[in-house]
């Protein structure tokens, strides 16, 4: 039911777009031919600030590459407006993907600080080129053609303005359904996760760098044919501003959020223009004084946007349907036997400073055991997995897993040989429901790729990986969950939900930080019978947990650290009755 | 190139650079006590070099609409704030602060205007006017989001730019302006001629870092400025009040705008945008110190200045492509030398009302 | 004995998620009150509400003050101190500097804060020697110092100490301890957060044992350090205590 609301709604809207012709006069027509080319612009914004969280002031160079490169090539060489259309998808794509590799690795504030620099350099270039015609430009560009059926007509463009978008936006609404498209939303709050995953999480932000300089490109190329003449000072740095004012009015997060900022900002902007004039000599300026005005004001009341107050008042749409039959994904072979060594620490030790957090610490983990390992707040746990999960490197001393060296290893590239973990802090995306949470974790097993996801090519992947995540959600039991926010659930079933995507990745060696912390008395059974189960089936387990009645009734071996070193190392029994082990517990006070 | 053009270079690219040290001196100074990136310095650099020639014009200088109107909205805010939160008997101090202190240089320009003002009067007039533009920004546009992440901070600074440079259109219009030297002497030093108005720049920079220094060092209220760069919540839990430290950081760097602004006006014909290219530049000079400590940002700042000018001899016209472009490799070299080190950048704010 | 500190009914949460739910507790005037549970247990996010750091709901009085009124610095300045447990020193500054500014509050006194420093320093003689050093390259137990000290600088009439022991060594523990107990004789109340339960027990006048966001034992500290359900979650499993 809710299905069918949500696609009266979309269908709805494109029979509007299909009947305005009809019903507008072409002055208004002209406007919704530029609402259309700013929303692709704004749409790679979209993907890339709203959803993958890189904010870049310089999307409108991107558009100015693509215009130069059409119009210069059907300008100065006759050409084709189609292979200009080539050239500047090639030339976007191209320029974006040497900016990205140079600045996309740059945290934080960094990056969009760098877009400033960029954009304001291309657009130099731009008005210093004499092959560009400098400061005035390119004109006489031919309008869009294909044989003798010219787009030169208002309406005739309009429609292949709105199609080709209305193509767009439905191919990025799959992408971010797909697995790339998990990868990229999971992008924002932190690069821990990801690389945990086994997401190589440059090489998501770059394709979706190039993705939006991409619909950048596309953009300026109907820009540069509609207008006929393209010059730099459309493609400044303010020109950038105005991009981005779109896509966080609309909703940055939000596929329709480019249609609908573009539209309020294109409307905007005409009404300004007609309002302004009448007030003062430099109306063109006042505009970007109440933009200015309107953008602040936005982000101290609405940082949201529009679309998501409109989606409060429309029906949610179920975006995970679930499989109703699929084949399983294939399961990693375990080849340890029971007994063998899966990981070897041997005199592992990480300085900050002048304090050694973990100091010359060794031992083993054994193919099929549940080993814990325990000690005091600030012994140094939390660190030594961090060392073995890659996340941090150690100073001194190896770490060898099934018999690879991993010591120097990427997270990335030691969650893809088999290591899942979960978080003492939770890592989770509290705005993708459980399930996508949970498909993360299957990122490793799977293989579809930008294009697969965008055109559907997936669906068959896709579903043996939802009915595996579905699978795993009802071990932890969440499973009646699946399609809530991850940030609605309280914080022990969190924890849950956090093994589920770990279990997820079908790991050979699962670590676990904490994970009965904050759970119910209830729930940590539950926990303790499923570590149980997943011993059974050949799973090998690292614990860091403070319950001692969780951690003495489940291990089969523990190894007690304190001040970084290595205290003791032992079956339960042998452990609890050691003195140095009670004395760092207990800590005995004078 | 000639060694006499080389040395002649140096010294022009000294000169810029030593502007670019005060300006991007601001900028470090309002990063790090709060994390806003304050694009729209360059603009108030820009607003001071215009109200000074618009006063040795005759002409009543826009910034005096400007600071009226900031004025007038942060006072309203502020009051209504007030008011809500049933502070009734700070509403006076916050008069004080946000409208009387404000408005009097700005009558006092008003007034001035129209008259043969000599130098010792336009400048500080100058001053006094600038000086309010950054705090009052601060107010209106950054309290309100203190919380908000380091990219909302910028977004909202970038908006700003963008208001406050349209104004600068309507105030002074798209014509250029250079105002009076500020000395015409000239020194020979050996073989090479010093202009009095190249000494003055750097030494005002040199001095004005001093004090800086000085401040940050001497002063308890320097110290908390420090404290509260290196850790807020550590400051926030021995008293210090977040928000009194960012008026105190915007306050000194608006100072530091003006002076630039002042210094820099007879150097160079100034537009109604040509500030903001100014603090871009000088935002390439505090991201080559890493945009963390004075002494680098300094050293960044006259790199830039002595790029630049070295730049525009070999291509004019590109002069901006190299200076802006040379950011990339710059900012690739930083995130090299800093990988393997962090692997968790900064967490973003995820409270954003996204449903 | 004056009642110093009442929360009733606090909640706090991060988002959607509760990470308090409903937690009551009294302090009386010189007390020394201790707040132990397991990690995640909401210790740390109780403390934080009280400073003023995170939102919070319900009813909470410091003297006669309306507390959910007052910011984190108007706390301060009624004499509400907080020693978190990530110490948040100013690591690219002096120890002095560090204990300086712990008077912030205080600026109008001069003589004043000159004689509290020469006291903190007398108190804590390792910071007295390493005053021109920077606060980040103290060790861990030295660093705990010049939190405490640099709470201290501000004359707190409440205390909130956050995990004092953490990762320190049993000697430098038993120190802080002594410090704490101390504290208590120059009148100071102190709210004390401990993963450390039996050394916290020890020392305090009365108990709360959180778990899950609620407080789910409380009574004298010398009573909880015997009843039998905290010993077996919080006094080191089944490991029968040595005393």
């Amino acid at each position: 039911m809710k299905r069918v609301r949500s696609r009266l709604v979309m269908l709805i809207a494109i029979a509007l777009v299909a009947v305005a012709p009809a019903i507008f006069g072409s002055f208004t027509i002209t406007l919704m031919n530029y609402i259309g080319i700013y929303a692709m612009a704004a749409l790679g914004l979209v993907l890339m600030t709203g959803i993958a969280g890189l904010t870049s002031f310089g999307q409108a160079a991107f558009v100015g590459i693509g215009a130069y490169a059409t119009a210069w090539y059907t300008v100065a060489h006759g050409g084709s407006p189609w292979i200009g259309l080539l050239l500047a998808l090639a030339l976007t794509a191209l320029v974006a993907t040497i900016l990205g590799v140079a600045t996309l690795r740059l945290g934080g504030h960094f990056l969009p600080l760098s877009t400033i620099a960029w954009g304001i350099a291309i657009y130099f270039l731009f008005g210093n080129t004499d092959a560009l015609g400098r400061y005035s430009g390119l004109s006489g560009i031919p309008p869009i053609a294909i044989g003798p059926l010219s787009f030169e007509g208002t309406i005739a463009v309009y429609f292949f303005i709105w199609a080709v978008l209305g193509i767009v936006m439905l191919l990025c609404w799959n992408l971010l359904d797909s697995r790339q498209g998990r990868a990229i939303r999971c992008l924002r709050g932190g690069t821990a996760l990801v690389e945990s995953l086994a997401i190589d999480s440059f090489r998501i932000r770059l394709a979706v760098f190039v993705l939006a300089a991409l619909l950048a490109g596309l953009s300026g190329w109907f820009y540069a044919h509609i207008q006929r003449y393209v010059g730099p000072i459309q493609f400044d740095i303010d020109a950038g501003i105005e991009l981005l004012l779109m896509a966080l009015v609309g909703g940055a997060g939000q596929i329709a959020g480019a249609v609908v900022g573009s539209a309020i900002v294109t409307l905007a902007k005409n009404v300004l223009q007609d309002v302004l004039p009448a007030i003062t000599s430099y109306s063109g300026q006042f505009e970007a004084v109440v933009f200015g005005v309107v953008f602040i004001i936005l982000l101290q009341k609405a940082r949201g946007g529009v679309v998501p107050i409109i989606k409060k008042y429309l029906p949610r749409p179920e975006q995970n349907v679930l499989p109703i039959k699929a084949s399983p994904l294939p399961r990693r072979q375990r080849t340890s036997a029971p007994g063998q060594a899966v990981l070897a620490i041997e005199g592992a030790t990480k300085r900050f400073g002048a304090l050694a957090a973990v100091n010359k610490v060794s031992f083993e983990v054994k193919a099929r055991e549940v080993l814990g390992l325990i000690g005091p707040n600030g012994a140094g746990k939390s660190t030594l997995l961090n060392l073995i999960t890659g996340v941090l490197k150690p100073n001194t001393g190896t770490i060898v897993f099934q018999g690879a060296d991993i010591t120097k290893l990427p997270p990335r590239r030691i969650a893809a040989a088999g290591v899942a973990r979960t978080f003492q802090h939770v890592k989770l995306r509290p705005n993708m429901t459980l399930l996508d949470n949970v498909l993360l974790g299957i990122y490793a097993r799977t293989r579809a790729g930008f294009l697969a996801g965008a055109l559907r090519l997936d669906r068959a992947e896709e579903s043996a990986a939802r009915a595996e995540a579905l699978h795993q959600l009802r071990r932890v039991g969440l499973g009646d969950r699946y399609g809530d926010l991850a940030g609605n659930l309280p914080l022990g079933q969190q924890r849950l939900l956090e093994v589920a995507r770990a279990l997820a990745a079908d790991p050979t060696l699962l670590v676990l930080d904490e994970p009965a912390a904050g759970l119910r008395r209830l729930e940590k059974q539950t926990l303790s019978d499923l570590l149980r189960d997943l011993r059974t089936q050949g799973m090998t387990i690292i614990l860091v947990e403070h319950d001692m009645e969780f951690v003495m009734n489940l291990v089969d071996r523990i190894v007690v650290m304190d001040f970084g070193v290595k205290l003791a190392e032992g079956l339960p029994a042998a452990i609890r009755a050691d003195g140095r082990v009670q004395e760092a517990y207990l800590g005995g006070v004078a | 190139m000639t060694p006499e053009i080389a040395v002649l270079l140096a010294q022009d690219g000294i000169t810029t650079g030593a502007i670019y040290v005060l300006v991007a001196l601001g900028i470090v100074l309002i990063f790090l006590s709060t994390r806003v990136i304050f694009v729209p310095f360059g603009d108030v650099v820009g607003y001071a070099a215009l109200t000074l020639a618009a006063l040795q014009l005759k002409r009543i200088p826009g910034t005096v609409w400007l600071v009226l109107t900031l004025a007038a909205i942060a006072t309203v805010v502020e009051v209504y704030g007030l008011t809500r939160r049933h502070q009734a008997r700070r509403i006076p101090q916050a008069l004080l602060y946000y409208a009387a202190l404000p408005v009097a240089p700005a009558a006092t320009a008003y007034l001035a205007a129209g008259y043969d003002l000599p130098m010792w009067a336009g400048i500080p007039i100058t001053f006094a006017v600038v000086l309010p533009i950054s705090p009052l920004l601060y107010r209106i546009a950054f309290r309100p989001l203190a919380d908000a992440s380091v990219l909302v901070l910028l977004i909202v600074a970038v908006a700003a730019h963008f208001a406050l440079s349209g104004m600068a259109l309507v105030f002074f219009g798209p014509e250029g302006f250079r105002t009076a030297p500020l000395t015409r002497a000239f020194f020979s030093v050996g073989p090479m001629t010093v202009s009095g108005q190249s000494i003055l720049v750097v030494a005002s920079a040199a001095v004005f870092g001093l004090l800086l220094f000085l401040f940050f060092e001497r002063t308890l209220n320097g110290k908390a400025l420090r404290a509260t760069a290196v850790n807020r919540v550590g400051a926030r839990l021995v008293g210090i009040e977040l928000s009194n430290t960012a008026a105190t950081a915007f306050l000194l760097a608006s100072a530091l705008a003006a002076i630039s602004g002042i210094l820099i006006g007879p150097i160079t014909t100034l537009y109604y945008d040509s500030g903001f290219l100014i603090g871009l530049k000088a935002f390439v000079g505090a991201i080559i110190g890493g945009l963390v400590s004075y002494p680098a940002t300094i050293v960044g700042a006259i790199l830039v200045g002595l790029g630049e000018s070295y730049a525009s001899f070999w291509n004019s016209a590109l002069k901006e492509v190299i200076v802006f472009g040379s950011l990339i490799p710059i900012l690739l070299w930083q995130s090299f030398a800093t990988r393997g080190g962090v692997v968790e950048d900064v967490e973003e704010e995820e409270g954003e009302s996204r449903t | 004995m004056t009642t110093l500190l009442s929360v009733e009914d606090l909640h706090v949460s991060y988002g959607k998620m509760e990470a308090v739910s409903g937690v009551s507790l009294d302090m009386q005037a010189g007390q020394i009150v201790t707040v132990i549970g397991p990690n995640g247990a909401g210790k740390t996010t109780l403390l934080s509400a009280l400073m003023g750091l995170l939102p919070c709901k319900g009813r909470s009085r410091y003297e006669s003050d309306d507390l959910t009124a007052l910011s984190t610095e108007e706390r301060v300045r009624r004499g509400i101190c907080l020693v978190p447990e990530r110490r948040e020193l100013f690591s690219d500054m002096t120890v002095a500097d560090n204990l300086i500014l712990g008077a912030y509050t205080r600026w109008r006194e001069r003589r004043a804060v000159q004689a509290d420093l020469d006291e903190v320093f007398r108190r804590f003689p390792k910071l007295a020697e390493r005053r021109r050093q920077l606060a980040g390259t103290l060790s861990g137990g030295e660093q705990q110092m010049l939190a405490l000290g640099r709470a201290l600088m501000a004359k707190p009439r409440l205390l909130l100490l956050d995990e004092p022991s953490l990762g320190l060594a049993p000697l430098i523990v038993r120190e802080i301890f002594r410090i704490v107990v101390g504290l208590r004789e120059l009148g100071v109340s102190i709210l004390l957060v401990e993963q450390n339960a039996r050394a916290a027990l020890e020392t305090a006048d009365f108990g709360y044992v959180l778990e899950t966001g609620c407080v789910v034992h409380s009574g004298p500290a010398a009573g909880l350090a015997h009843d039998p359900r905290v010993i077996a979650s919080y006094l080191g499993g089944k490991v029968e205590p040595s005393s």
